[in-house]
């Protein structure tokens, strides 16, 4: 597994770490019921502190991706696809949210925007 | 027991400085920062919890232990500033020592750690670079399976890679979660990437313990022009410093910050910013 994280960029490294490890669950890298590193192996082999990691499986737990079992280790659990396409749904909201925001600025009509957003569409 | 450390108001008067009301507590599993300039009781505090100066208020807990019992020196690994070895001594010489001293010390783990980092037991401890002998006596301090590691500035004069050996040799020995580290230092960015705990000391007290990711995740320098500077209300940052083309302010809660004050550039903060504007800023 290939994790990395940037020590000059504004998010948080727990969230990095976090962010990471959810999209190797999401694209399949990490399947289900395979055995993530402890979370003092993965500090040592990252350079972060302890609680660092703590903290990003500890969020990756709330969200439902993995588990803890006490005493033996964290495990990868079965994706929520329905969840996992909700967060992601949320996201590409903030984002339009965003050239909403622009488009409205710059008086650009609805119309101009959701022929824009077809034709990117298409595109792809 | 999940405090390692616990130090309770300790209190220390000299002539010309004064160790004010020193709480300090460190969790097993943990590796703690102490930082300061030099001067700020940083040493004073480390040879107060290792007993070596005495005549101190306040209570110093290891283990749940008073620190002056005998018992809890076999669970601490010290390493201070100056060099504890002879020079005439060869590297395997400190192994006969070291079993004369410590009850638990570990002759292979000893030979086992100076192969990893690359001594050579043969040579003779005059002919080693200073960041070959602070790898020594770190690895003399761990091999007789301490608890807790207290060390006093180990990384001061060493370059980046022997500086970078050092970190890794911490991050071996916290692995087991029952330890912990303790280790002054002025030297910030080595704490940036492995330190779990921030404790700061300026002038004999305590400014600021915290964990590193509050501090790192939260705190946010504004860089910002005079007229900005005046709108702010006092209560919304810490501390401020006028440069000549522009203002520092430090805040504490960078995103909050934000809402509040629109179109500022907030930088992300580095622990060596964070010293200097709370000991020069006003």
């Amino acid at each position: 597994m290939e994790i990395i994280i940037s020590n000059s960029s504004n998010i948080p490294i727990y969230e990095q770490i976090k962010e990471e490890v959810k999209s190797k669950i999401v694209s399949g890298e990490l399947e289900e019921g395979e055995m993530l590193p402890s979370i003092r192996s993965l500090a040592k082999d990252l350079r972060v502190s302890v609680i660092t990691t703590k903290n990003a499986y500890e969020e990756l737990e709330k969200e439902g991706y993995v588990k803890t079992i006490p005493s033996k280790g964290v495990y990868v659990n079965k994706i929520n696809w329905e969840l996992a396409k909700e967060e992601q749904l949320k996201k590409i909201e903030t984002l339009m949210e965003r050239a909403i925001n622009m488009a409205k600025i710059n008086n650009i009509s609805k119309k101009e925007l959701k022929d824009l957003i077809s034709v990117l569409y298409e595109e792809e | 027991m999940t405090n390692i450390l616990e130090i309770k108001n300790l209190n220390k008067k000299y002539p010309n400085f004064t160790l004010k009301d020193v709480n300090i507590t460190l969790p097993k599993g943990a590796i703690m920062g102490f930082i300061g300039e030099n001067g700020a009781g940083k040493t004073t505090t480390i040879k107060a919890i290792l007993n070596i100066i005495k005549d101190y208020e306040g209570s110093i807990k290891l283990f749940d232990k008073d620190n002056n019992d005998e018992v809890v020196k076999e669970d601490i690994g010290v390493v201070l500033d100056e060099t504890f070895f002879s020079e005439i001594l060869l590297i395997k010489d400190i192994n006969p020592i070291m079993q004369g001293i410590f009850k638990n010390w570990d002759s292979n783990l000893f030979f086992k750690y100076l192969d990893k980092f690359n001594l050579n037991k043969n040579q003779k401890i005059k002919t080693l670079s200073k960041g070959m002998k602070k790898k020594l006596e770190i690895i003399t301090a761990i091999s007789h399976h301490p608890k807790l590691l207290i060390l006093d500035e180990p990384t001061s004069g060493l370059d980046p890679v022997a500086r970078n050996d050092v970190m890794e040799l911490f991050q071996s020995f916290i692995e087991n979660e029952d330890c912990a580290i303790f280790f002054s230092t002025h030297i910030t960015t080595d704490l940036e990437h492995i330190a779990d705990y921030i404790t700061f000391i300026n002038e004999g007290k305590i400014v600021l313990s915290k964990t590193k990711d509050e501090i790192i995740d939260n705190y946010g320098i504004v860089k910002c022009k005079s007229t900005d500077f005046q709108k702010f209300f006092k209560e919304d940052y810490l501390k401020y410093r006028k440069n000549k083309y522009e203002y520092e302010v430090l805040v504490e809660n960078k995103k909050e910050f934000k809402k509040k004050y629109h179109d500022l550039v907030i930088d992300k903060i580095t622990l060596e910013d964070l010293m200097v504007l709370m000991i020069k800023g006003e």
